[in-house]
């Protein structure tokens, strides 16, 4: 068999075409969730939703499970949306108040997400192999219902990421001054954790919730590396986000290994890579001086503009 | 603009952070034109009482009206121009002078930029001698360069009250220069200007009228006090820094001259 025909055979499976779209949609939008979220000092928020959003799958399992839905795991999906949405909201206003440190509280959120996950399993009937699909993706899978669902969030991520990109940039940069400004403070940053839940959700399907947040921060690590402007790096980190989505999953249609785990490793062998030939590929500046507009005399700050002809100075 | 219009009006404002009173029962009325300096030693409240009129940090007592519309979502935002202290610290992702410049067109429930933002915020970025730095990071630029930025992005939006935190605290000569130019042609063109200061300094022939804070009380407000003994000198520069805030550094004590 050839390689095209390889190819034609991998784009013709229903099974791969399904996962390719969930690929190409979850690659593009985290890395613009992952880009505020980076500047926000925030990216480890994503681990933390992830951890919260297993016990909203346990949750939505337990609620099936009760209301004899068949399958039984049919709610586990708005169970995580859930979750993670009121995990979100809940870090993000630990933050806001900023009196207990943002980091504990994180930390609460990462063991109570995934003791109240493994716990609520096993009330639920169910066993930790069930949560296994989840912790580590299972996009393999993707039914044509899943695909709707992702295609739709990941339609509200993108739109509200990138219409209200300067919006989310000023209250990300410079808080103070969004508020100096009017801007609905409060809101635009629910909103980035609001989107980052949503992302947590689709991308689970893909990367598992114990890697989600590598799919968001890791194409921004590596486009930071090269790019010099805000709106520069989220373009980069989107692509590079579909690209090693893409690349990794296609990998595994040969070789039998888990795609989530291949898609961040390969992720973080890019970063890698780039990292280390940064200083071969990016031209030094000349040396110059930074500031010909100074002049050349030592003048200290309160010293005024011009030199003083005299000094009336008396004791 | 209506003379009768005060730009700000605070009326027994009062802020409480952490179960400390740091600013009581400040009475406070800007008019439209003028150029009015807040005065005080560190820890007096200059910086809080400019963040609490502007809705940075909660009053926790009395009244502010911006333009005459009580502080909150329907006060007239686009008209407010606010120069903080310094840029906030770097994170992760770079962004541009551009970038951050055009951020100051958005304000209250304008959350998109206006056509034609680019060119306003590259001609803002003219008016303080950065235009051939537009595309550069602000994050590799010097301290008076980012100052710079933040005039810029105050100014972008065409504001009627620009407020400005200590620009003359730490930063070089050009800049300084920058912000007094600036100041000077913004009052002639009829803005109004709150700029705190911890000496008057390049401003001083520019300042209409001078609050003086202690304590969180307005100790002072009318012509900008003049400086004492060997401060006094029309030369003398105040550089020393005042060890002891229980004692008002002498040249802000006031003496209200005839």
């Amino acid at each position: 068999m050839t390689a095209w025909d390889q190819v034609v055979e991998l784009l013709t499976s229903p099974l791969m075409q399904r996962a390719l779209i969930a690929a190409v949609l979850v690659g593009a939008a985290a890395p613009v969730v992952g880009t505020f979220l980076v500047q926000r000092r925030m990216a480890l928020m994503g681990d933390g939703i992830g951890h919260v959003a297993l016990t909203g799958v346990a949750l939505g399992w337990l609620v099936g499970s009760w209301a004899g839905l068949v399958p039984q795991d049919a709610l586990a999906v708005p169970g995580a949306v859930i979750a993670a949405i009121v995990g979100s909201v809940v870090i993000e206003l630990v933050r806001e108040r900023g009196r207990t440190s943002g980091d504990l509280a994180l930390a609460l959120m990462f063991y109570g997400g995934i003791a109240g996950g493994v716990l609520l399993i096993k009330v639920a009937g169910g066993t930790n192999a069930n949560l296994i699909s989840y912790l580590f993706g299972s996009i393999s899978t993707v039914s044509t219902t899943d695909l709707w669902w992702t295609l739709a969030l990941a339609a509200v991520v993108l739109g509200v990421g990138l219409g209200l990109r300067t919006a989310l940039f000023a209250v990300s940069h410079d808080e103070e001054f969004a508020r100096a400004s009017g801007l609905p403070v409060r809101f635009l940053s629910m909103l980035v954790a609001t989107i980052a839940a949503l992302t947590v959700t689709i991308a689970m399907r893909v990367v598992g919730l114990l890697l989600v947040s590598a799919l968001m921060i890791v194409p921004v690590a590596i486009a930071q590396l090269y790019a010099r402007s805000f709106g520069r790096t989220m373009t980069a980190a989107s692509i590079i986000g579909v690209l090693v989505s893409v690349v990794g999953l296609t990998l595994t249609y040969w070789q039998d290994i888990p795609p989530g785990a291949t898609i961040v490793v390969l992720a973080i062998v890019v970063y890698g890579v780039g990292a280390s030939v940064r200083p071969l590929v990016r031209r030094p500046s000349p040396p110059r001086d930074p500031h010909p507009d100074m002049v050349d005399d030592v003048l200290l700050v309160d010293d005024g503009v011009v030199d003083p002809p005299s000094r009336t100075i008396t004791e | 603009m209506s003379e009768a219009v005060p730009v700000i009006e605070a009326t027994a404002l009062g802020v409480t952070i952490g179960g400390q009173p740091i600013l009581t029962g400040i009475h406070l009325t800007v008019t439209p034109g003028e150029v009015l300096a807040l005065l005080g030693a560190n820890g007096s409240g200059k910086s809080t009482l400019v963040r609490s009129l502007l809705g940075v940090i909660p009053t926790t007592a009395g009244s502010v009206r911006l333009f005459g519309v009580p502080l909150g979502p329907s006060a007239p935002w686009s008209r407010i121009g606010y120069v903080p202290q310094r840029m906030p610290a770097a994170s992760g992702v770079p962004a541009t002078a551009l970038e951050v410049v055009a951020s100051g067109f958005l304000h209250g429930r304008t959350l998109r930029r206006p056509h034609g933002h680019r060119q306003s915020a590259l001609s803002a970025l003219r008016d303080v001698g950065l235009a051939e730095r537009a595309h550069q990071a602000v994050q590799e630029m010097s301290g008076g360069q980012q100052q710079r930025v933040l005039i810029a992005r105050a100014l972008v939006r065409r504001p009627d009250l620009l407020v400005l935190d200590e620009p003359t605290s730490g930063i070089d000569i050009p800049t300084q220069s920058t912000f007094v130019e600036t100041v000077s042609r913004l009052h002639d063109a009829g803005t109004t200007v709150v700029v705190i200061l911890h000496e008057l300094g390049p401003f001083a022939p520019l300042i209409d009228r001078a609050v003086v804070l202690r304590h969180g009380r307005v100790a002072h407000d009318g012509p900008a006090p003049r400086a004492r003994g060997e401060h006094a000198g029309e030369w003398h520069d105040h550089t020393h820094a005042h060890s002891d805030p229980e004692e008002p550094p002498s040249p802000f004590t006031v003496e209200v001259l005839p």
